[in-house]
Parts: C-alpha cells; sequence; structure tokens
C-alpha cells in the first residue's frame, strides 16, 4: 500500500509506476545497463538522438530495451532552437512518442541550459504537439514561464550534468516544487541515493538519474540504492517531517529524573 | 563550391550527415540499404530540414544539393 502510494505518480495523465527516471548512456556495458534499469525499478529511461555512422548501422537500443520501458528522448547538446526541434521531430519519427526531454545548452562547459532560447523552444513544440519536458535553471521565474507556455513538467538542475554534486540548492528546489504548478522532476547532478532522497522530500514529483548509476562501482547496487533512495524521501515527505528547531528539545521524559 | 559539387559530372552530390557523397544510385532506399539500415526501428530521416516519414522512404529520389540527416536513437541521460 505504502510502496503504491509513494512509487507511481502521474505526468501528462500517464501514470508511471516509479519516480525514478534513468538515463541510459555511460554504463561500462551493455548488460549492465540492463541490470541496473531491472534494479531500479524505472519505467522510463532517456536516449539520444545522433546521427547514423555512415560507415556502417549497428543495432538500435531501441532493440535491448525491448518494449519494457516507456522511452524519453533528449535533445542532448541542441544549442539552437532550430536544432532542438529537429532533433525534437526526428525523435518522434523514430520512436513513435510525443514526448520529449528538451535541452537547449547555452555553454558546452557548464552544460547549463540557454533559457531564453530553452522558452522559445518549448513554445514552438508544444505548438507541433510534443509533450514536454525541459531540463531547466533552478530559477522559479524560468519554470513558470515554462509551465506558462505548456511543458506539462519542469525538470531543473540539482548541479551541473555529471557533476555528482548533489542539490547545490535546496532551498530553491522546495520554493519551485512549493510554486510549480506542474510535476517537478530533478535532473542532473545527483551524485547519491541520498541526493535523490532529499530531491523527494523538498516535494519533487520525480528525480532522473544517469552517471550517478552509471559511473559508480557498481551501478545495480546504486540502481537499486537509488531506488530505495527515492521511496525513503517520498515516503518521509508524505509522513511529514519535524519542523526545524535552533535549540534543543529533550526526547526523554523530564520528570523522574534522578538527582533533581 | 557547393553548387560545383552538387553538379559533379559524376552524378548527383548530395550531403549525409554532414559530409558530400556520390551515391551510384539516387534513391534514398539504394542509400539505407548500402549501410545496411534494413530496420527502420529507431531510425529516422530528414531531408533539407523537413522529417521524411518511413513510408515515404521507397520511393524518395534525391536531388543534387539534398541535405539528408539519417539519424537513430542511442543511449543517454
Amino acid at each position: 500500500m505504502e510502496s503504491m502510494a509513494t512509487g507511481s505518480t502521474t505526468i501528462a495523465g500517464e501514470t508511471l509506476a516509479s519516480r525514478l527516471i534513468m538515463g541510459t548512456a555511460s554504463f561500462p556495458n551493455q548488460q549492465i545497463m540492463l541490470d541496473a534499469l531491472d534494479a531500479s525499478g524505472t519505467v522510463m529511461v532517456t536516449v539520444s538522438i545522433r546521427r547514423i555512422s555512415l560507415d556502417g548501422y549497428s543495432g538500435s537500443i531501441v532493440d535491448s530495451l525491448g518494449g519494457r520501458y516507456r522511452v524519453l528522448p533528449n535533445t542532448a547538446g541542441c544549442t539552437t532552437v532550430r536544432d532542438a526541434i529537429l532533433t525534437a521531430e526526428l525523435a518522434r519519427e523514430a520512436l513513435q512518442t510525443s514526448w520529449i526531454k528538451l535541452e537547449l545548452i547555452g555553454n558546452r562547459e557548464l552544460l547549463y541550459p540557454d533559457v531564453e532560447q530553452l522558452v522559445a523552444a518549448a513554445a514552438e513544440l508544444v505548438g507541433r504537439g510534443f509533450v514536454v519536458l525541459p531540463y531547466c535553471n533552478d530559477d522559479p521565474v524560468v519554470c513558470q514561464k515554462l509551465a506558462d507556455v505548456g511543458c506539462v513538467a519542469v525538470m531543473p538542475l540539482g548541479a551541473p550534468i555529471g557533476s555528482g554534486l548533489g542539490i547545490g540548492n535546496p532551498s530553491m528546489i522546495e520554493i519551485i516544487c512549493a510554486r510549480s504548478p506542474v510535476p517537478v522532476i530533478v535532473d542532473a547532478g545527483l551524485g547519491t541515493a541520498s541526493d535523490a532522497a532529499l530531491a523527494m522530500e523538498l516535494g519533487c514529483t520525480a528525480v532522473l538519474v544517469n552517471s550517478a548509476i552509471a559511473k559508480a562501482r557498481d551501478p545495480v547496487a546504486m540502481a537499486r540504492a537509488f531506488r530505495h533512495g527515492v521511496e525513503a524521501g517520498s515516503l518521509a515527505r508524505q509522513a511529514g517531517r519535524i519542523p526545524k528547531l535552533r535549540r534543543a528539545e529533550p526526547s526523554s521524559p523530564e520528570l523522574g529524573l534522578i538527582g533533581t | 563550391m557547393t553548387g560545383d559539387i552538387a553538379q559533379s559530372a559524376n552524378g548527383i552530390a548530395i550531403v549525409v550527415n554532414g559530409e558530400w557523397l556520390q551515391p551510384d544510385n539516387p534513391s534514398l532506399a539504394h542509400l539505407l540499404y548500402a549501410r545496411g539500415i534494413i530496420d527502420a526501428r529507431g531510425v529516422a530521416v530528414a531531408i533539407n530540414g523537413a522529417i521524411l516519414p518511413q513510408e515515404q522512404w521507397p520511393n524518395q529520389r534525391l536531388k543534387a544539393g539534398d541535405r539528408v540527416e539519417i539519424v537513430k536513437v542511442m543511449v543517454g541521460g
């Protein structure tokens, strides 16, 4: 019962049985990726769209995912609205899905979003019938603009992509969660399972994790840890944490204390 | 330069994934087949910035100077 309540969520009218979305890149090999996906309990995974090598075609990851997972294509690496839209259109054609994780990068070293172009691209893609989940800054104003143009969720970064720094500004993520009219998914920067638990405690609907699992010493074990981290954070959020105090409050009874 | 290459005496020249090519046969199906793309799952094609639906691949002929993008689904974050 409890795991049902904390495990599933709804985004754009679709029920997802897990609040952990996983990336598929950077695993030591494909079998470890598949085992990690299985251990994570995820139901939705991200993929990218890239030019085929003209030397020859070598099969598709679509085959290995075997229809087990909802596939969320991304526009990773795109730096212009035009490229992001063409990539999204190619993804829709290749995968027969209108869902798109919109990435529009303004700085290749930091992989930080170009929010000006991001909002413009999001509006254009919504107009073309896409279900848009934008990777964005941890900025409540940008998140509101993205929701206003019709994005079905917002995906603020916890820290730069692949950095493993965790959630750099938890109070801002909490503010975004409290104000957002659409689900908030922390995307990028998480380093370990407790980061995912924190995201859920702050009010996020889900987390998206790739490097922290794929590059862990034991990716399958880390996938399991993230699964539990997400569940623990969701349960704690529902349970309601105690307020933070600037003094001690004794937990043992004060009456009958020896020596008084 | 673009015009010279596109109208080369050896046949048409096109740009595939950013590289100039002079295919023996100007059909898209032939181009895909020559690269081992016989299963369209996870593959998409755009010509001059417009998506070409899979059902149109068999009959699509390429013109000199066409810019063809052939992409596939790969791992990603």
